[in-house]
């Protein structure tokens, strides 16, 4: 047999018809997670039609985009302020019950952002195809899962029949070699990769991240790359599982157990690209001298490192555009640009081991003046383990709200939003016009950048504070 | 849905690469739970200022804009978020077609499903567009070409299900539902 690439692997093991010149792939699904803000259509779809949820058993939903994160609205002590969340929350609970789907609904201890609770559910595992109806369910592709976003359509789709009609994409390889520098992280390197491949380069194409530097990376920082593949147009990014992969799996409550647990690590083994497989496309990228990096643009491709100076474009109109609204110009160095609000949260780097970094860098120092630092769990079983870590009181006596857990300030649909004209160091993962806040201005940076920034009240180099 | 052959009409032309799907439907329009109304936000913070005013350099809000069906972007349009908003609002507003040298994925999927056919053109014929607003040309699906108001045609790639389920209005889920004996199938075999 022909040497095959992880992905293909992956698409073959799930074709239930191939594709044809005129006919897509007809692509099973193993797993479907839903959330409240691209399901409502999708689930009318179904009652117009008359249709059950096909696969209850693989199907979970979960509130995470327009949810609050004060405790008080969260759990009806106060009416939920913003009442067209409201109505998106009532519409999932209402749905999920009529269907019967599994939901880890508003009070649920297992609700979160729904890239998150999907790995550290065990629900999320290598060899699985996995859909959501939101773009960063790339993330779900560091446990070597094939996983993608679709669109409310398609979600009825799988609500309906647990298939999608797909063509095969391409393949890229991404291969990373060097070693990290102290200071530099994964948050780092992706925005490196999205800088070289621009926001379009991965159109039509699963990224296959890999190489040593891939390999040293632990799993929260495998889904730090991965979820931002679709920032570089990719449908999906991908790691091959290994021992890492396999020792984070191992008694989650939904991974597999016993007998069962022996069997997938045997079938999970195989699941890596083979020698000689030929990819579409490959980059190369040496992380041993990358710096913290940090966006000054609106768009993640438009990036630098800490120590160097925004670039001059000269007759890119594009480009001033970008750099006029936010109020930045060309020559200028990020670090030491003064901001008013740091953001450390999201599907990118709300997890555990981000709480920690930036932790370590804030423990016993205090935010500058008039610097707002909004610290939001991705989930709340991530809120108890960092309680029970005491990350919450490091938080808060160094000035911070601490929050409970959700998407927030990442697109503040839930009312957590920048001013306009505000500066906001985030660690999530876009910094469109407009995402945080109409005229918000999002410098999009790993935990540690932020929380240095949120010390100086300026973007500030991480390096400084590592002890 | 109904059938879609061909959409003749003058082109708004926004040239800008990388249009991502929060500026075509800002977040704070997504707690709808229908696909209707959307057209009224679309664009919304450059369509409108700070005080809910139209902002009157902005291309839809200027005359000649009124009643065009074809948006020519830049680059790359649709990238971002995979929020089906944004195609659901650009025909609600009345676009049938966009035109550009890149559409992105899961953007190009969604229009494709809503009756919006994504476009994707060469860089010269790209170029003449962008250079030309308002222009009056037609979207032939059935045989793939944009025709330009010099006679040129330009054939354009689309998936060959997608036009069919378009030419003849058929919808994807009724076709998806005829496969399930295969789906059964597969499920057996594979242990599902
Ligand atoms: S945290 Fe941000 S990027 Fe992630 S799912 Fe929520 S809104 Fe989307």
């Amino acid at each position: 047999m022909t040497a095959s690439t992880l992905f293909e692997k992956l698409w073959r093991a799930h074709e239930v018809v191939p594709e044809t010149a005129d006919r897509p792939a007809v692509l099973y699904i193993d797993l479907h997670l839903v959330h409240e803000v691209t399901s409502p259509q999708a689930f009318a779809v179904l009652r117009s039609r008359g249709l059950p949820v096909r696969r209850r058993d693989r199907t979970v939903g979960t509130m995470d985009h327009s949810t609050p994160t004060r405790a008080d609205e969260l759990y009806g002590r106060v009416p939920i302020r913003l009442e067209s969340a409201a109505r998106q929350v009532r519409e999932l609970e209402k749905n999920a019950a009529e269907f019967g789907v599994e939901l880890l609904g508003i009070e649920h201890p297992d609700r979160g952002i729904v890239h998150i609770i999907g790995p550290e559910l065990g629900l999320t595992q290598p060899g699985k195809t996995i859909v959501c109806g939101d773009s960063h369910t790339s993330t779900h592709g560091a446990f070597g899962a094939l996983a993608f976003g679709i669109g409310t359509t398609e979600v009825g789709h799988v609500l309906a029949t647990q298939c999608l009609l797909q063509r095969k994409p391409r393949t890229l390889a991404v291969n990373v070699t060097g070693r990290l520098a102290p200071g530099v992280t994964a948050k780092d390197l992706v925005l490196a990769i999205i800088q070289r491949l621009g926001v379009g380069g991965g159109t039509g194409h699963v990224l296959e991240y890999r190489g040593a530097t891939i390999e040293a990376l632990s799993m929260d920082e495998r889904m730090t790359v991965c979820n931002m593949s679709i920032e570089a147009g990719a449908r999906a990014g991908l790691v091959a599982p290994d021992e890492t992969t396999f020792a984070y799996l191992q008694g989650r409550p939904r991974a597999p157990q016993g007998a069962a647990w022996d069997a997938a690590l045997a079938a999970w083994r195989g699941l890596r690209s083979d020698p000689g497989a030929r990819f579409d496309r490959e980059l190369a990228i040496d992380a041993s001298n990358l710096q913290p990096m940090i966006t000054y643009g609106t768009n993640p491709g438009m990036s630098v490192g800490l120590d160097e100076a925004i670039p001059a474009k000269g007759g890119d109109a594009i480009h001033a555009k970008a750099l006029e609204y936010m109020g930045l110009a060309a020559g200028q160095r990020m670090r030491g640009q003064k901001i008013e609000v740091v953001f450390i949260g999201s599907c990118t780097n709300g997890r555990l081991s981000d709480l920690r970094a930036a932790a370590g860098v804030l423990r016993g120092r205090r935010t500058a003046p008039g610097v707002k630092l909004l610290v939001v769990p991705g989930s709340q079983r991530i809120k108890r383990e960092a309680e029970r870590e005491g990350l919450d009181r490091v938080f808060v006596e160094a000035g911070a709200e601490w929050r409970e857990s959700g998407c927030s300030m990442c697109l503040g649909m839930n009312g957590d939003l920048v001013e306009r004209g505000a500066y906001c160091v985030s660690t999530s993962n876009r910094n469109f016009e407009g995402r945080q806040g109409v005229g918000a201005r999002t410098l999009l940076a790993s935990p540690v950048t932020a929380a240095a920034s949120a010390i100086e009240g300026r973007v500030a180099d991480p390096r400084a504070f590592l002890s | 849905m109904d059938p879609i052959r061909t959409i003749r009409s003058r082109t708004v032309v926004m040239p800008r690469p990388n249009i991502d799907t929060d500026q075509i439907m800002p977040a704070r329009f997504l707690t709808t739970t229908t696909r209707e109304g959307l057209g009224q936000h679309l664009f919304a913070d450059w369509r409108y200022d700070a005080s809910g005013q139209p902002v009157a350099d902005f291309v839809l809000n200027r005359p000649e804009a009124a009643g065009c069906r074809i948006l020519v972007a830049g680059r790359n349009i649709g990238c971002g978020s995979s929020r089906e908003h944004a195609p659901w609002g650009l025909y609600d507003y009345g676009f049938r077609a966009v035109i550009s040298t890149e559409i992105a994925d899961i953007f190009r999927n969604n229009s494709l499903k809503n009756g919006l056919l994504p476009v994707i053109v060469d860089e010269a014929t790209h170029g003449w567009l962008i250079e030309h607003p308002g222009a009056e040309v037609t979207v032939d699906l059935e045989r793939s070409a944009l025709g330009l108001p010099d006679g040129r045609e330009v054939s354009f790639p689309i998936e060959a299900f997608a036009r069919y389920c378009l030419l003849n209005g058929v919808d994807e889920l009724g076709y998806l539902e005829s496969q399930s004996a295969a789906i059964r199938a597969y499920e057996a075999e594979a242990g599902k």
